[in-house]
């Protein structure tokens, strides 16, 4: 089981696009209204692997068959017009609405292979850090195309490869410059202002203050809250995910708390019941000021487009003042 | 064998009053001192004086909420945990005439996990008496395999052995490991990671209401315990052999079973499984002080505690501010400690 466990562990973490155990080469930050700019140091890779002489001449033409199992980059596909094309997505995927309609292949982790071969795809997306997966597709010689993402600025750079490779670069190219300029536009309207040390909470057992995990030094939600006028506490730890103590939530004193929730797990009462737990440390800024906010979304958790929505929501949390 | 102390310094053979005497004050204090100690230290440096410090409000008072709301507990759960599963390692290990068993053998912790898995994948949602819903459903899949256990302890009436009881046991502890997978397989992926991280286990309560609710059956489980160490040297011999000592043996066996049972469940509802105490801890101590139960098992509730907040401490500090879950110290520290004292007498 400890072996199914830490299996499970990966998936998750690369579906929320935490991403542990990715080497830790560079760091990208989006802190300022400079994400205009192409970044240098993405880490992407866009070659498509063809497993056979006589399948690379199927792939010289665009794939219309395309299996996308990410939540991300089903989202990422919608937004440059290329939604009609794909025949299978995640069993995770549930924007936008229209992929109730189409097949559902599995997670991440688990896909239905079988499922999947029989939609005959001639492009199956998958995350990079799936080897097991990708062999199995190269021997039954569908193509892939795999990728990687530590930061937010990734999120555009994979959205143009991926236009790129599927014969839709203009409009891909088209839809990540407009949500640069949509980051960029979030990051004008907090320029200036002061930045409060924001403690953004990924999650915790819930009616207590356990097994708390918030966003460490990277990541793309990290990049996200400092977008948004915010600056992580926990900025001087190099991981995407940190599972803090009780004691280090109390010697870290953060000025505002950020819990998303995702998905609809979580009622109104409840959540108003979930924001007074942490008067159980009554010495924090955050809980002495009432800056305790509890955000419930699914754009928290695609490192897709929808990431201008997580955004313009943390920058309207962290300086309510600027909008 | 030769007697020994806490020390391991040979002693010649006293009454066994005197002998439980030593035993208990030697490895009292050394839990005692851990209890005391364990608190001060910490991934941060705090002022004891500004912590007791009643004239500071207690909502300002930094130093206050991190000893009393970050390491008292803690330290404390570490106590109740350590010496949970240590002492229903040692009832389990006579009861099943069995030196592998665990407090894990028999289903209860797996019965525990279940529970907690099935709250958070299923969202059950509420609290009670500053319980969460997590607790309070690990609680219930604790006590739900302690019914089934019961019933096949049951069968032993009919004149079963204590294998049928292991095997039975083993059973339910593999089948309710095969639900919690399931459960685990409807889980989506927020909800996955979050089944994950409490099946690591986890000190850190942050407040008193788990522990108190912790020590309702824990209560119960030691007065059970209290009545078991002058029997358990027979039963672990023999059942026939008890009997014809003039031991109940079925209401013995009952009692051991239900504690033991009661002591592992309420410490892996307080803080998930933490793995190697229950099953090395009793060994240790009877390498420690002989076999006889008189010493065996009040070493083993003081010598579990002691050890268990003593790798909790290093857990939480050694890559501070950052820590290790406290079953990976448990594992790494002990193991070794085990081996060497198990190859010293070959």
């Amino acid at each position: 089981m400890a072996a199914l466990s830490t299996r499970v562990t990966l998936a998750i973490l690369v579906v929320l696009g935490l991403g542990y155990g990715i080497p830790k080469t560079v760091r990208l930050k989006a802190d300022t209204t400079d994400t205009s700019a192409t970044p240098k140091a993405v880490r992407v890779k866009a070659d498509a692997t063809y497993a056979s002489a006589a399948h690379g001449v199927a792939a010289q033409e665009l794939p219309r068959r395309i299996v996308s199992l990410v939540p991300a980059t089903t989202e990422m596909l919608f937004a440059m017009g290329a939604g009609p094309r794909i025949v299978g997505v995640s069993n995770y995927d549930r924007f936008p609405p229209e992929v109730a309609r189409i097949a559902k292949v599995g997670g991440l982790l688990d896909p239905d292979v079988e499922t999947l071969l029989s939609l005959k795809p001639d492009l199956v997306i998958v995350y990079d850090t799936q080897a097991d997966l990708k062999r199995q597709l190269e021997r039954a010689q569908v193509p892939i195309y795999h990728y990687l993402h530590r930061g937010l600025p990734d999120i555009m750079e994979t959205m143009r490869a991926l236009g790129a490779r599927i014969g839709a670069k203009p409009a891909a190219d088209a839809a990540a410059t407009r949500i640069e300029q949509q980051l960029a536009a979030v990051g004008r309207r907090v320029a200036g202002r002061s930045r409060p040390s924001t403690l953004l909470v990924f999650g915790r057992e819930q009616g207590t203050i356990r097994r708390v995990h918030a966003s460490g030094g990277y990541g793309f939600l990290h990049d996200v809250l400092e977008l948004a006028g915010g600056t992580d506490v926990l900025n001087d730890l190099h991981k995407q995910s940190v599972e803090m103590s009780t004691e280090m939530i109390l010697t870290r004193k953060p000025e505002v708390i950020l819990e998303l929730h995702y998905g609809n797990s979580l009622k109104p009462a409840a959540m108003d019941a979930e924001r007074l737990v942490w008067n159980g440390l009554p010495s924090l800024p955050a809980v002495k000021n009432k800056r305790v906010y509890l955000l419930a979304g699914d754009e928290f958790v695609v490192p897709g487009p929808r990431i201008v929505v997580a955004a313009e929501r943390f920058a309207r949390t962290l300086h309510p003042e600027a909008f | 064998m030769p007697d020994t102390d806490a020390l391991g310094t040979i002693q010649p053979r006293a009454p066994i009053r005197q002998r439980v005497l030593w035993t208990v004050a030697g490895f009292g204090t050394l839990a005692a001192a851990a209890v005391l100690l364990a608190p001060l230290a910490g991934s941060t440096r705090i002022h004891l004086g500004t912590a007791f410090d009643r004239s500071i409000p207690y909502a300002d008072n930094v130093d206050a909420q991190i000893f009393f709301v970050a390491r008292l507990p803690r330290v404390l759960a570490a106590a109740l945990v350590g010496s949970a599963l240590a002492l229903s390692g040692v009832v389990f290990q006579a009861l099943l005439r069995n030196p592998l068993a665990s407090p894990d053998t028999l289903g209860i912790s797996a019965g525990a996990s279940l529970g907690a898995m099935a709250a958070i994948t299923f969202h059950i949602e509420f609290s009670m008496l500053g319980l969460s819903s997590v607790t309070i459903a690990s609680f219930a899949g604790w006590l739900g395999a302690l019914v089934i256990v019961s019933g096949l302890s049951m069968a032993r009436r009919r004149g079963s052995s204590a294998v049928v009881l292991l095997l039975g046991g083993v059973t339910v502890h593999l089948l309710l490991s095969a639900v919690i997978a399931f459960v685990q397989y409807l889980a989506d992926f927020t909800e996955t990671f979050r089944n994950v991280r409490w099946l690591m286990g986890s000190l850190d309560v942050a407040s008193y209401s788990p522990i108190v609710a912790a020590l309702v059956p824990m209560a119960i489980a030691w007065a059970g315990f209290a009545t078991l160490p002058r029997v358990l040297d027979l039963i672990s011999v023999g059942s026939e052999s008890a009997a014809a000592r003039g031991v109940n043996v079925e209401r013995t066996e009952r009692i051991a079973l239900v504690s033991a049972s009661l002591a592992t469940g309420a410490a892996v509802s307080l803080a998930g499984p933490v793995s190697f105490v229950g099953i090395v801890v009793p060994h240790m101590v009877r390498l420690l002080v002989g076999a006889d139960h008189r010493l065996v098992v009040p070493a083993s509730a003081l010598f579990g505690a002691a050890y268990l907040i003593a790798c909790d401490l290093i857990a939480r500090t050694i890559i501070a501010p950052l820590e290790l879950p406290v079953g990976i110290i448990t594992a790494i520290i002990g193991g070794p400690v085990f081996l060497w004292l198990l190859f010293r007498r070959a």
